[in-house]
């Protein structure tokens, strides 16, 4: 337990210690040591829970379980993978003079400021907690997405605050439902704790609980990015700096899924009629295909990769909903491949960028002849995010597929239909940047590619074969959330 | 439901969610930034009354503490912190009229009623006058999105924005004599870290766009073929804003067949 606690700690630390310290030389190389320190502290706990199995904290403040330790887990990993890219790109960013000292410092206080919201959305056992570490989450980065301070991205951080705070708010008022629900058979303090509340799901009241999934759905689902809910997402995305794009899209995205999905789990506990599955297949089914003919229309490379976010969480959205073992395996896997690739990708984008001097694809050109590095890294990432083999996405896509083929077989024209769509819209704007002869005076840039590289490595060694000790994580998550296994 | 065969609580309860029902209606017409604000720390004051009724009456200690929270926010601090800006910009002699009031009160009033016929199933395992308490609340929630659509002024945005909070704050104290302890606290401490951003972030909007007004924040929108070049203007734009391009462009890119 002591190891979960760590987690919580070092992040506070760094916020405070980077609010107070102010902005140095080696500030940016500091934030990758708190990230990395935690990254140690997540997996000792990580390694606690394949021993012993689920650990609830004394208080019963915090609970451990398979689903959400790889979770930590990968979201200690990102973090720190994202720093490492964070600290160059940032020192360039200042010396292009974008940037000040004191937006720096801030930027790092409120990096780690996120890290901990999001760890606290994770370990919290207390609905209630989830929601204010939730809503934390945003009020840490709504000021990074606008730390450009140009008129776009002061617009787009307003959007962001606006939309996520009025969004969440509903999930609060789902919170209150369930906490109401939870009073009538015996409340008390521990009464929104998870834990005693699956314990007695059986006998909470169906129509009050499906009432609260309802305004869960929506709220956390403004955060996972659900059409028609996803406005926010490309702006916000586009807008900040690259590290944020390349966290929100591997992290934020993920642990308001988890929070919709842990709601999903006491709803199915309570009622039979599986409402909460239909809706989230409903939703993650929209927000797929709409997002993947979006895809086509977009100029800016930013806002590209942010609609292929939402278009990944569509997929992982429809796959809880449809809820068998296979489908949650693949949906848990597909959260793991797509936070891996997508913020490889965005590093990269970020570097692209950088060489361009612009965020509109109509002016990348020749990255392969200008900076090889970067021109691959950004070919192969989208050819991983695109789906296709041998790359983890495609093993997790695949599966998905074979899911929904053996419970609503009606709906696999539809899911093909978009993953092709996705495909050529991604493809049509990738190819003429990578490709061609590079524009007068493309300078390469300074780049570190090894966070890139990792995370393709990993995607790559997930879609070849997923090593044991993972798939049999994997499958003990399923089992929680599915009731069964899929091996 | 017979009121008269109610306690004294539960009669002050039903008396105290119509009354911020109606606060919620009065805000949803108001053109005049200072008398929003106004109406919206009599909300905040109405909810005050509750939390410390039901502390009240319930001997449940912790929720003087709620009460306290809240009247230091959603009374003092929020207002006049709102007030203070809306002096500063000189908007107080501004009046935004509502282009369309009578849609909007009558959309206040079917939010309403769709509140209750949400609710409804509820009242099979609980009294009527929980119905009536969840209904409201939810009602003052989906009130404050209405009013964030119809008003213009970032001003309105956070009134609205803030009094949604108040909606959820009255369903729980109500329905569940206050969220557990801690929740509580989380919660004001959020809404607490969201006034002091929403104050940042007026500051940077009028060096930005020169108004609070939030329709003039609209450079991002989708299939804006002129965005690109938009960029490339914008150190021009930033300074005197033209209201005109921000109408013809878009247009002009959607009919692309002209050229």
């Amino acid at each position: 337990m002591i190891a979960a606690y760590l987690v919580l700690l070092i992040p506070f630390v760094g916020i405070v210690f980077f609010a107070l310290a102010g902005h140095r030389a080696d500030t940016g190389k500091l934030n990758v040591g708190f990230n990395a320190l935690c990254l140690l502290a997540t997996i000792w706990l990580a390694i606690n829970v394949l021993n012993q199995g689920t650990i609830l904290s004394s208080g019963k403040a915090f609970l451990i379980d398979p689903f959400n330790v790889y979770l930590i887990v990968l979201t200690a990993f990102v973090g720190l993978t994202t720093s490492i890219f964070s600290s160059p790109y940032m020192a360039h960013e200042k010396e292009l003079g974008k940037l000040t000292d004191q937006r720096l410092k801030l930027y790092y206080s409120m990096y780690q400021g996120f890290m901990l919201a999001m760890y606290l959305v994770l370990t919290t056992n207390n609905m209630g907690m989830m929601w204010v570490a939730m809503e934390g989450a945003t009020l840490a980065t709504v000021l990074l997405v606008s730390l450009y301070r140009t008129p776009e991205s002061i617009e787009a951080a307003w959007k962001y605050f606006i939309l996520c705070g009025v969004g969440i708010a509903q999930a609060l008022f789902g919170t209150i439902l369930l906490y109401y629900a939870a009073e009538q058979i015996g409340g008390g303090e521990n009464a929104l704790l998870w834990s005693v509340l699956y314990a007695n799901a059986e006998q909470l009241n169906p129509e009050v609980l499906e009432i609260a999934f309802v305004f869960m759905l929506i709220g956390y689902g403004t955060k996972i990015g659900l059409v028609p809910l996803h406005n926010w997402l490309p702006d916000a995305h586009s807008e900040g700096p690259t590290p944020m794009s390349a966290v929100l899209s591997g992290l934020l995205l993920n642990d308001a899924l988890y929070a919709v999905v842990r709601n999903k789990m006491l709803v199915d506990g309570a009622s039979h009629s599986n409402m909460a599955g239909f809706l989230m297949m409903g939703f993650g089914l929209t927000s797929f295909l709409v997002a993947a003919f979006f895809l086509h229309r977009q100029k800016d490379i930013k806002r590209l990769f942010s609609y292929s976010s939402i278009e990944h969480m569509g997929i992982m959205t429809f796959a809880f909903g449809i809820g068998g073992p296979l489908a949650t395996f693949a949906a848990l896997l597909h959260m793991t491949v797509h936070s891996l690739t997508k913020s490889a990708i965005f590093v990269t984008v970020g570097h692209a960028a950088q060489v361009a001097g612009t965020q509109s694809m109509d002016r990348i050109r020749g990255l392969i002849k200008t900076q090889p590095r970067i021109g691959w890294g950004l070919l192969i990432g989208t050819i991983a995010i695109a789906g296709f083999p041998p790359f983890g996405v495609f093993t997790s896509e695949f599966l998905v597929l074979l899911a929904t083929m053996h419970s609503y077989p009606w709906l696999t024209p539809l899911l093909l239909l978009g993953i092709g769509i996705a495909f050529a819209g991604l493809f049509r704007h990738i190819q003429p940047m990578v490709y061609g002869d590079k524009p007068e005076g493309q300078l390469p840039v300074k780049a570190n590619l090894w966070p890139v590289m990792i995370h393709l490595g990993f995607v790559l060694w997930l879609g070849l074969a997923i090593p044991g000790f993972l798939a049999n994580w994997f499958s003990q998550a399923t089992l929680l959330i599915s009731g069964s296994t899929p091996l | 439901m017979n009121l008269e065969q109610q306690d004294f609580y539960t009669q002050a309860i039903l008396s105290l969610a119509a009354l911020v029902g109606l606060t919620s209606f009065i805000m949803l017409g108001q053109g005049r930034l200072l008398r929003l604000i106004f109406v919206f720390a009599v909300q905040g004051l109405l909810l005050t009354l509750t939390t410390a009724l039901a502390a009240y009456s319930l001997d449940n200690h912790h929720l003087f503490i709620s009460a306290a929270l809240t009247l230091v926010l959603k009374v003092i601090f929020i207002p006049w912190m709102l007030r203070r800006e809306v002096l500063q910009m000189n908007m107080h002699r501004d009046i935004q009229a509502l282009n369309n009031k009578t849609m909007v009160m009558l959309g206040g009033a079917s939010l309403m009623v769709f509140s209750y016929y949400v609710l409804h199933p509820i009242v099979q395992t609980t009294s009527p006058v929980m119905l009536n308490a969840l209904a409201v609340s939810l009602s003052v929630v989906l009130l404050g999105m209405l009013l964030m659509i119809s008003h213009r002024q970032a001003v309105a945005h956070v009134v609205g924005f803030m009094s949604i909070e108040n909606g959820l704050f009255f369903a729980a104290i109500v329905a569940t004599n206050g969220m557990p302890m801690v929740v509580e606290l989380g919660v004001a401490f959020d809404v607490l870290v969201a006034a002091v951003l929403f104050g940042i972030f007026f500051f940077h909007i009028r060096t930005s766009i020169d108004s609070l007004d939030v329709d003039r924040l609209n450079r991002l929108h989708e299939v804006d073929d002129q965005r690109t070049e938009d960029r490339e203007q914008k150190t021009e734009l930033s300074s005197g804003f033209d209201p005109l391009s921000s109408v013809i462009r878009p247009l002009s890119s959607d009919y692309e067949v002209d050229k």
